[in-house]
């Protein structure tokens, strides 16, 4: 009953052959008559057979290609501006940008971009992928193709497109079925099952469920016993006690006398008037040093001393307030006797040595000399 | 379907020699009068050149080995018309105690942890001792060469027969021996390489040795395998119809190990210089000393980079003379890395390449060519009893 009005519908002729040989032998004479609109169909791949459909060299080798180079670069660019300019971190003694630790990460990139991202090309941009309305979809043909038949399919709309002509040729070359394959136009207008209420419903489904899974597995799970091995290991965590020391501590103090990297020893420990006369501030007040100290100053100093360090703290008394770092006393001192007051504390404020780098305390320095001329202005400041 | 009559493979053995070979004695001969006249004036040096030689013939004879075992137990086909090639081609180990009795005889110039008065007073040594001792070493050695020339024997005893009989069951029974031979493959190659070459410092180790000598085998052994084998086709020694198709995989795999090498290489050196402790690193600072600099650069660009852009397109691993030249640029750069692995023990500060050196390349490529002449004489350069030969006749990409 539908024969007819589907008939106006043809999409193609398809035919199944029963192996490689014969395949390749239909495969050859249907491109050497010049048919066009054609396509051949394997369970897996026929190796010369692009080279009988005179299919043209696929570009998925380039794209593979590109998008390999560029996972390579992402991955210097990934290592070489987190490792060695936004955090750079001292790590077994190596050099900040130590390319031999980045190379399996670039590796790493450099596949990953390159096969997930020539699947994703291959399948959404080269097939066209969801692509649910093809006509020969849920075809007997199809079905035989994707088991153990080998078929070919010729479509109407080939300008040399022939049904008696191509049936026969078919058959001649030993064709072991053949299939008129027909479009329905309802399936044209198919509309993916992917909108549908219930497989939205599904998918947040499955968002709980691994929601839920993930926070069992991390924080139950792993407290209940056999689960719990890595939790209790032969080892002393922070804070721990242990019996291994006399002092009953596990962590350990440094060795007396360690210097940490990149720092000094501090010589004027207790002795402030010794450091206001020995120490001198190794940095010149230039923009750059201004800036690295405003920026410290900013941090560390101000939220007691006030923005321009005249006291006036932003800690609503829940901390005393300091003085004014621009009495005539402050103004006074040398530069050494403030380096000092950072690096030890004085009285209740307390020392900023851990927080602050040498060059760091001696940067604050600079910006409140600067604070300090800058309130006491003389005329010919400005002249 | 027809069975009987295009069952038969057309192959005809031609009694002249190939022209490639023509001037394998010669070559031969030239490489071992310099070789001995190197042993004469400078024994050390030509024991040093020597153990390279050694370790570059061994690659080539174990890694054809190597790829006629993977043949039967993978069941692979296309390789089955070129497998006599690589059987002929591991008739190279054949040859190795030859070689290494001359080593073995200045073996104190070479293998410091020989020497007695070192070992007193080098506790690394001595506790290394139990292993690291003459006796001992030629002991293992004897056993690695008893288990390569068994399975050597089995392996060409059973496919020559095959020959004659066109016995299926000489497939099975070989793919058994190739079965047991891989592990044994496995032991003796890693132990080869700690004995001959990593014990050349005996203070340094790297646990990746022996994979890092395995790949480097691997590539040797195939680059000779193909070669070869593009030659004699050309040459019409081989059956007809061979088509480009056929080669195709010899250059994946030579990609393919190309890569492994690189990764093994790199992982070496990447862990070695990340942990940076000084029992390893020294073996690579040694490699970074004057001139020698420039050899540890290079091997990144002729192991890796060259082999890697010669062979990367497709259309690269079916090109015959792209093959060739790849697969001779591949065995100069296992020669080249062998030679940077023994070298610097040698000579420390600079590297050294003067005629010895020419004589031992001159010599090794001899005697591979002289081996293959001598080994392929009266014999099917294609193994025309296997079943999977008709197979593989047919295969195309
Ligand atoms: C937690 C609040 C706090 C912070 C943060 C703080 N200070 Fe102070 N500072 C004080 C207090 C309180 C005093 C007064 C101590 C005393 O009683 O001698 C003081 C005193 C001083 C003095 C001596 C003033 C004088 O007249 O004796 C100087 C100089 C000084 N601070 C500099 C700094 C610098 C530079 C920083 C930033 C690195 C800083 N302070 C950060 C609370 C703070």
């Amino acid at each position: 009953m539908e024969a007819n009005s589907l008939k106006s519908n043809l999409y193609g002729v398809s035919a199944i052959f029963s192996d490689t040989k014969k395949i390749a032998e239909i495969t050859h004479k249907v491109a050497e008559l010049g048919y066009k609109n054609y396509d051949v169909h394997s369970s897996f791949p026929i190796h010369n057979l692009p080279k009988k459909m005179k299919l043209k060299w696929s570009p998925l080798g380039y794209i593979a290609f590109v998008l390999g180079i560029s996972g390579a670069a992402f991955g210097l660019f990934l290592t070489w501006w987190t490792m060695s300019v936004d955090y750079p971190l001292i790590i077994g003694g190596k050099p900040w940008f130590s390319f031999p630790a980045f190379v399996p990460v670039l590796f790493e990139l450099t596949v990953l971009l390159a096969s997930v991202g020539t699947a994703i090309v291959m399948l959404f941009i080269i097939f066209k992928f969801p692509n649910p309305k093809h006509p020969l979809h849920d075809t007997e043909y199809m079905k035989r193709v994707s088991v153990d038949g080998f078929g070919i399919v010729i479509e109407a709309k080939d300008e040399k497109f022939d049904y008696e002509k191509i049936r026969s040729l078919f058959s001649e070359f030993g064709a072991e079925k053949i299939f008129d394959i027909y479009y329905s136009p309802e399936e044209l207008n198919y509309k993916p099952k992917v909108f549908e209420p219930k497989f939205i419903v599904f998918l947040i489904f499955l968002v709980v469920l691994t929601a839920f899974i993930g926070y069992f597995v991390n924080n139950k799970l792993f407290y209940m016993p056999p689960f719990d091995f890595m939790l209790y290991q032969f080892r002393v965590n922070p804070q721990e006690e242990s019996t291994l020391f006399a002092d009953g501590f596990a962590m350990r103090p440094p060795v007396k006398g360690t210097v940490a990297r990149g720092q000094s020893f501090y010589q004027f420990k207790g002795q402030p008037e010794e450091a206001a006369a020995n120490l001198i501030n190794p940095l010149l007040p230039t923009e750059q040093t201004l800036a690295l100290g405003q920026k410290k100053f900013n941090t560390f100093c101000s939220p007691c001393h006030g923005w321009r360090g005249e006291g006036d703290s932003r800690l609503n008394q829940q901390f005393p307030n300091p003085p004014s770092l621009h009495t005539d006393k402050v103004r006074n001192w040398t530069d050494g006797r403030i380096y000092h007051i950072i690096t030890e504390g004085q009285n209740i404020m307390p020392s900023y040595a851990s927080q602050l780098s040498e060059e760091e305390r001696w940067a604050i320095i600079l910006y409140i000399r600067a604070l300090q001329r800058s309130l006491n202005a003389k005329l010919e400041d400005v002249q | 379907m027809t069975t009987s009559s295009d069952n038969a493979v057309n192959y005809v053995r031609k009694t002249q020699n190939p022209k490639f070979l023509t001037l394998s004695l010669p070559i031969f001969a030239i490489g071992l009068l310099g070789l001995v006249a190197g042993f004469i004036v400078n024994p050390t040096q030509a024991s040093f050149n020597l153990v390279v030689i050694m370790a570059w013939l061994l690659s080539i004879g174990v890694g054809s080995m190597f790829f006629i075992g993977i043949e039967y137990l993978s069941g692979a086909v296309w390789s089955v018309p070129f497998r006599r090639i690589a059987e002929i081609n591991s008739s190279l180990i054949l040859i190795m105690p030859i070689l290494a009795i001359p080593i073995i005889l200045n073996i104190h110039s070479l293998y410091h942890w020989t020497h007695q008065d070192v070992l007193a007073t080098d506790e690394i040594l001595q506790r290394k001792s139990p292993y690291l001792n003459e006796t001992f070493f030629i002991i293992r050695n004897i056993i690695y060469y008893a288990v390569w020339v068994i399975f050597y024997f089995l392996l060409t005893y059973f496919s020559n027969k095959q020959d004659l009989t066109k016995d299926q069951q000489l497939t099975r029974r070989n793919t058994v021996v190739s079965a047991i031979f891989m592990p044994f493959f496995a032991l003796t190659l890693t132990f080869f390489a700690i004995d001959w070459l990593m014990s050349l410092e005996p203070h340094w180790y790297s646990t990746i040795f022996g994979v890092y000598y395995f790949s480097g085998t691997v590539l040797a052994a195939i680059s000779a395998f193909t070669y070869i084998s593009i030659k004699l086709n050309e040459e019409g020694y081989l059956v007809d119809n061979l088509k480009p198709d056929h080669f195709y995989s010899m250059g994946a795999l030579l990609f393919a190990f190309t890569n492994f090498w690189a990764y093994i290489a790199f992982s070496q050196f990447m862990l070695i210089w990340y942990a940076n402790l000084p029992e390893e690193t020294f073996w690579f600072i040694n490699r970074g000393v004057g001139s020698w600099l420039y050899m540890s650069i290079g091997i990144i660009f002729v192991k890796f980079i060259v082999p890697y852009i010669l062979l990367l397109p497709q259309p690269a691993k079916m090109n015959p003379s792209r093959l060739k030249f790849a697969s001779l640029w591949i065995l100069f750069a296992h020669y080249y890395d062998l030679f940077w692995i023994v070298m610097p023990t040698f000579s420390k500060e600079r590297l050294i390449f003067g005629w010895i050196e020419i004589a031992s390349v001159v010599f090794a490529v001899g005697t591979i060519m002289a081996i293959f002449l001598l080994f392929s004489k009266n014999r099917n350069l294609v193994p025309i009893g296997d079943p999977k030969l008709k197979r593989s006749l047919e295969f195309h990409l």
